[in-house]
């Protein structure tokens, strides 16, 4: 499956966002995660189905202002 | 002490933790201006995990309350997205909402801006608008549920000072009893005493500090200077005058021929 992820274009085997997490190598401790602009609590990444095209958006703490 | 949703600070400075030369320098400037509350952001991770946890481990070992920011978002649906991105992040309800309206000055879109803070607040954010010091838009901003008001003095960064000393003073006016925060445009130490003599609550900077020859010396300049400002307007300024007006007492004085 294609899925842009953070802007980029991925080709993943996962169909879950927890799943797609594990497969990157992200660690989900202190991450947010955000499926095609809306936002998808850590609770609900297991049971959130990806589909073709789908752009997920994946943040953590930085610096602001 | 000043109170944000009911939450009592100190302080009277918000300091950013962006852009510092070092960790180590923005946790002494932290330490340095007195702060209690710094804002923070969200960006998209890597997976590599590059910077992974070295930042937040570092700001809350600070031991301050975070302010998560919208930075960067330029329509109604990024910033709430975003807040809720960080809501979960940074466990906390506060949020300091950017809703960016115009590239070159990053003026807010103050229509998006009530829009997002409207639908925030009723998903129980606590918002923090970042706003101009337009008072019918802050009127539209404690209608949509906000309890604080953040006008900018001068555009992000641009170290201009308060451009515009009477609308920030009028805003004072109108909303006496709003806790006011003047969030960017600030560049010296002077610049936020004077907006605090104005009687605003406190202000909100980053740049200033951070890109300053000794980010840690300015820090405390500037939270000296907060602290002076609003000293001054509690002791209540003398009004300019016209004309000069001795001084020294006139009766009395010696007579020589």
């Amino acid at each position: 499956m294609n899925l842009t992820v953070n802007g980029e274009d991925q080709t993943v085997s996962a169909k879950t966002l927890d799943a797609l997490l594990a497969e990157l190598g992200f660690e989900p401790e202190f991450l947010a995660t955000a499926l095609n602009s809306d936002f998808v609590p850590a609770e609900e990444r297991a049971d959130c189905v990806l589909n073709e095209g789908d752009k997920i958006e994946i943040l953590s703490p930085r610096q602001g202002g | 002490m000043v109170s944000f949703y009911g939450e009592e600070v100190q302080s009277r400075i918000l300091l950013g933790t962006a852009q510092y030369p070092s960790p180590q320098c923005l946790a002494d400037a932290v330490k340095a201006s007195g702060t209690e509350i710094v804002t923070v952001s969200l960006r998209r991770e890597m997976a590599s995990g590059a910077g992974r946890g070295g930042f937040w481990d570092l700001i809350r070992e600070l031991n301050v309350k975070v302010l998560p920011n919208t930075a960067g978002c330029h329509t109604v649906k990024e910033a709430v997205t975003t807040a809720k991105m960080a809501r979960e992040v940074f466990g906390t309800d506060w949020v300091k909402l950017e809703v960016i309206g115009h590239h070159d000055s990053l003026q807010p879109d103050v229509f998006g801006l009530v829009e997002a803070a409207k639908i925030l607040c009723e998903d129980g954010f606590k918002v923090f608008p970042y706003t101009t010091a337009d008072l019918m838009v802050g009127e539209k901003l404690l209608d949509a549920g906000c309890e604080v008001l953040m006008p900018w003095c001068a555009p992000i960064g641009s170290a201009r000072g308060p451009v515009d000393p009477e609308a920030l003073k009028a805003y004072r006016a109108h909303f006496p009893d709003v806790p006011l925060v003047v969030d960017a445009g600030l560049g010296r130490p002077s610049h936020a005493m004077e907006v605090m003599e104005y009687g605003f609550d406190a202000v909100l900077l980053n740049t200033a500090v951070a890109k300053a020859g000794d980010p840690v010396a300015m820090a405390k300049a500037f939270g000296e200077a907060v602290s002076a400002g609003r000293t001054a307007y509690k002791a209540q300024p003398l009004a300019p005058r016209d004309m000069a007006v001795p001084s020294t007492p006139v009766i009395g004085m010696a007579v020589f021929e």
